[in-house]
């Protein structure tokens, strides 16, 4: 599902926008498998799989596949339809230098939540 | 074409609230039983629009909704450049009691939402007697903090659109998108500072865990009505309060944190009701 985010966000010129300011590496952790997403100007540039030895990115997403899948959902369950949710329920760990996220983080709900678009389809 | 206006008279109210001067900005529509409103954290009185412009509310009830101190129009009170604003229990129920009085009303019905939820278990444990009902909308006795407070108020991050980031999840994912972004943009418009100062009051100071049990619904009605989606005060923690109180509870189905802003007419239908039990009390 990964894979499929970069091109959901760089076909949404608004969502594009909102993120313009925006230029850093973060990480999606699902179960022991990682990847890397590079975001320069509100575009996803570059998509890494792992696995990693020396990963380089200000913050990370971690949560198990199942937690995943659910919150991809067209409408996720209860408790899984935002981040927020999965972090007061502890289902996810969000790591590392929050500036980058907490400064852009309506920007980045919506690049995390972008495969539930995809599901849509 | 006459113009089109609303139904609701804003107006301004000079009063002294907790001992200083206040310049405080009210709505009201309607006639009969007074229906005080309280916004939520880091918000404004422009979340009960929906109420303030239905008939089927106003036609029974006075219908006032106020900003608090430091949030939409009512300004912070003279010297507000020297403090750090942070709501407690304390000014919370006093500037209540105080609105009330300065606005001559008898007995109203408070309803209030998420802080304004959580203040009215306190009034129905201390003041049980100034109200002729209470309604929580998302009610919680105490809520802990999901993430670090210090995000909302910091020069480095843009305060209206963290706190709006925040909350956004809070609302139902069904909610009709152009209430969504309404709900959404009153918060982008809180002042620095001012979500924060709420949220001492609604994961700190205003934790009432160990005197829910005493709270007497034969002295005062409480109400309680929860959003579905809400992850903040919870489904649970709404039943437990109902469990413990004997208060009568409603889960509303496709609605979230934010019921009469998010899907205003999705909440009147779950509020009519109750508001009818109330009028015939």
């Amino acid at each position: 599902m990964i894979d499929k985010i970069a091109g959901l966000v760089n076909a949404d010129p608004r969502l594009v926008r909102r993120g313009r300011f925006v230029d850093t590496t973060f990480m999606i952790a699902i179960d022991d498998a990682a990847a890397l997403l590079r975001v320069q100007e509100g575009r996803i540039t570059k998509v890494t799989p792992g696995p990693f030895i020396t990963p380089d990115y200000s913050f990370c997403l971690r949560a198990s596949r199942d937690v995943w899948e659910k919150f991809w959902l067209p409408l996720p369950p209860l408790g899984y339809t935002d981040i927020f949710a999965l972090v007061k329920q502890k289902l996810m760990q969000v790591e590392g230098n929050l500036h980058p996220f907490m400064a852009n983080l309506l920007y980045f709900k919506d690049v995390i939540a972008a495969p539930r678009r995809e599901m849509k389809r | 074409m006459s113009p089109r206006f609303e139904p609701i008279t804003g107006r301004y109210l000079r009063l002294d609230l907790l001992g200083k001067a206040h310049r405080l900005y009210l709505e009201e529509a309607g006639q009969g039983i007074p229906l005080l409103c309280l916004h939520t954290a880091g918000s404004d009185a422009r979340q009960y629009r929906g109420l303030l412009n239905d008939e089927r509310i106003t036609k029974n009830f006075r219908v006032i909704a106020f900003d608090m101190p430091w949030h939409g129009k009512s300004s912070p009170p003279p010297g507000w450049q020297e403090t750090d604003y942070r709501l407690t229990s304390r000014d919370y129920v006093r500037m209540i009691l105080e609105i009330a009085d300065a606005l001559e009303l008898d007995r109203p019905v408070a309803m209030g939402c998420s802080i304004g939820g959580r203040i009215v278990l306190h009034l129905a444990h201390e003041h049980s007697k100034r109200f002729r009902a209470l309604v929580g909308l998302e009610s919680a006795a105490h809520t802990d903090a999901y993430y670090d407070l210090e995000w909302l108020d910091r020069p480095d991050v843009h305060g209206g659109m963290v706190c709006a980031g925040v909350i956004s999840g809070l609302v139902a994912p069904v909610a009709p998108a152009a209430e969504r972004w309404e709900t959404l943009w009153h918060y982008m418009q809180s002042g620095p500072g001012v979500f924060k100062g709420d949220l001492h009051f609604y994961m700190v100071d205003g934790d009432i865990r160990d005197r829910v049990d005493q709270i007497d619904i034969n002295r005062c009605p409480l109400f309680l009505l929860t959003g579905e989606y809400d992850y903040s005060c919870t489904s649970e923690g709404t039943l437990d309060i109902a469990r413990r109180t004997g208060a009568q509870a409603t889960i509303m189905q496709g609605l979230g944190h934010f019921p009469m802003s998010e899907n205003p007419e999705k909440f009147i239908s779950y509020l009519l009701p109750v508001l009818e039990k109330i009028r015939v009390l």
